[in-house]
């Protein structure tokens, strides 16, 4: 099993893989900065935007599936805006009771509400369009031509090239403790097994205290182990880098017109 | 926010990553160059620190935390605890190193994966690679000195500092959540902090037992690496002043929400916002929120006193 099917690229030879990245990047950083610009409640500006990002996806070959399931990803976080709906002033709509108190949701914090969670989706689409069409070593490159320190790019790029190799050890680890210890439960619909109740947090293994505390342990391990591999991997990278004549500065080849 | 596989991403689980538009124009941008001061300082120091070996060993470790936060371990009814690794990064690393790796992790889970947004990374390179890392390096600097060369100061120090760093690094991301109007200053900071306060217990439990792992089989990587020689006074000082600006701030900002609502009308952050914030929802109207904040304040005000009171000790070990 590999993770290689997380990175968002997706490959193609449309208009919009081949625009140059650094056009890109600041086109998408362009999007979500005037995105964020607009007052609340601007209805039109939100489907003239939605539009743009949709236009572009077709534009790039994209599955609009892709795109839309893939922007769901933010929308957990919409629950830290919620209580704007009730606490916005404005002419009532609807009033909640709640016991002896009431609740009332007005018209400003609904249309606040909104506005915080459909801008928030289009800035997703736009920087989802982006790592979808650029292959990560180009907006690198693009990084670079930003301005952003060549050091701090150059520790992204390493970190990207390795990303998914210690991504695919951490899924071994996972794996290899999957194979020695059973799982819990994982939720309440799930059937406990041997007819016993649903575990409590710390009766993992058996019934005894101190489970929860076994079990963070053995996660604390692996991350341990993780961490070991990686720095003496990271040690080899350096003695392979300096035997092939790395002096501390970072060379690439910008092959790409900037 | 939460972790939950319901709501998570498999790979880089979400943890406090703010999305864009959550955060107004101005807090986004004012987050933008205080994050980019902090990290250009920390590229020169950690620079000298490491010299040459910075660049793999650094790319190949915040690929480590990247991977790193996958494992988790189950705690009940399919909720589970993993990682974030700011604190571990800032023991094992030092803290301007461990800024670096985690500005890294969080840059590439915004490019790659689109786990938190662009226009708000700066907010979100500060809320973990700094205040998390820091006040992490912090808590932990202080314990280790008070315990002297007794182990028991590194895992008493790296659970403390794991929990502190993931409530701590949540109050400043509810600060800027408040500040930007997205959420009410009386609501957000109970609610994030009360979460994190849960979140950050198993942060506590996975960095003890990677801490118990290094000490049995790399007890040098903890007692005499780089991170434990080299004197940052700057950055203990720092994170242990942003540990008690934090925790001070929250529960005024809770109680007294009109400062905060001050602040952000201020700046124009409210837009068309008129009258008293609140007065569609008196403090009494949700039962359950006044115990949180009161839980809130007790929690910060004691954090603040233990910090202050082991730092007061400290010193005074060092003058005797």
């Amino acid at each position: 099993m590999h993770i290689h099917f997380v990175d968002p690229y997706q490959t193609g030879q449309s208009p919009v893989h081949r625009l140059n990245p650094r056009a890109k990047l600041v086109l998408a950083l362009g999007f979500i900065l005037v995105t964020a610009a607009m007052p609340l409640g601007a209805w039109p500006v939100y489907v003239l935007l939605f539009s743009l990002t949709i236009a572009t996806a077709v534009l790039a070959e994209l599955r609009l599936g892709f795109l839309l399931r893939r922007s769901a990803l933010a929308l957990p976080f919409v629950l830290a805006a919620v209580t704007v709906i009730f606490t916005t002033p404005g002419t009532a709509w609807l009033k909640l009771p709640l016991g002896s108190w009431a609740i009332s949701v007005t018209g400003a914090g609904v249309v606040r509400f909104l506005s915080i969670a459909i801008k928030s989706w289009l800035s997703v689409q736009a920087a989802i369009l982006l790592a979808a069409t650029t292959p990560f070593p180009d907006l690198l490159v693009a990084m670079r031509a930003v301005k952003i320190p060549r050091l701090l790019v150059a520790i992204f790029g390493l970190m990207w090239r390795y990303l998914f190799v210690l991504a695919d050890e951490a899924l071994r680890l996972l794996r290899a403790r999957e194979a020695r210890s059973a799982k819990l439960p994982t939720s309440p619909l799930t059937p406990p097994p041997q007819g016993r109740g649903m575990p409590l947090p710390w009766q993992g293994r058996g019934w005894g205290l101190g489970s929860l505390l076994w079990r963070g342990q053995v996660a604390g391990g692996m991350v341990g182990n993780l961490f070991l591999r990686s720095l003496e991997r990271g040690e080899r990278i350096y003695a392979a880098m300096a035997a092939r004549g790395y002096d501390g500065e970072v060379r690439t080849l910008d092959t790409l017109q900037t | 926010m939460l972790n939950s596989p319901l709501w998570g991403n498999p790979v880089s689980p979400a943890q406090m990553h703010i999305p864009d538009g959550f955060l107004s124009l101005a807090v986004s941008l004012v987050f933008w160059v205080i994050a980019a001061v902090l990290v250009g300082m920390a590229l020169r120091r950690s620079g000298r620190e490491l010299g040459e070996r910075q660049v793999p060993i650094m790319g190949v470790l915040a690929a480590c935390i990247f991977a790193g936060q996958m494992l988790n371990f189950s705690v009940a009814g399919g909720t589970s605890g993993h990682l974030l690794g700011a604190a571990l990064a800032a023991i094992l690393l030092g803290p301007w190193a461990a800024t670096i790796v985690l500005t890294a992790v969080v840059s590439l889970q915004a490019l790659l994966f689109q786990d938190g947004g662009l226009l708000v990374m700066g907010a979100n390179i500060f809320n973990m690679a700094v205040v998390g890392v820091w006040v992490a390096y912090a808590v932990y600097q202080t314990v280790r000195r008070l315990a002297g060369q007794q182990a028991w100061g590194i895992f008493l120090g790296g659970a403390v500092a794991a929990w502190l760093s993931i409530v701590i690094a949540s109050l400043s991301c509810a600060l800027q959540l408040a500040l930007s109007g997205t959420s009410p200053a009386n609501v957000v900071f109970p609610a994030m902090g009360g979460i994190h306060m849960l979140i950050g217990l198993g942060e506590a439990l996975i960095t003890l037992g990677t801490l118990a792992f290094l000490y049995a089989a790399r007890r040098d990587l903890l007692t005499a690496g780089a991170a434990q020689t080299t004197s940052n006074r700057a950055v203990w000082l720092g994170g242990l002043a942003l540990a008690l600006l934090l925790a001070i701030l929250s529960p005024l900002a809770s109680t007294h929400p009109d400062g905060l609502e001050w602040v952000a009308e201020q700046q124009g952050f409210l837009g068309k916002a008129q009258g008293p914030f609140f007065e569609l929802i008196p403090d009494y109207i949700f039962p359950g929120i006044p115990n949180e904040a009161l839980a809130t304040i007790a929690a910060g005000i004691v954090g603040a006193l233990l910090i202050l009171g082991v730092t007061l000790v400290v010193q005074r070990r060092r003058v005797s």
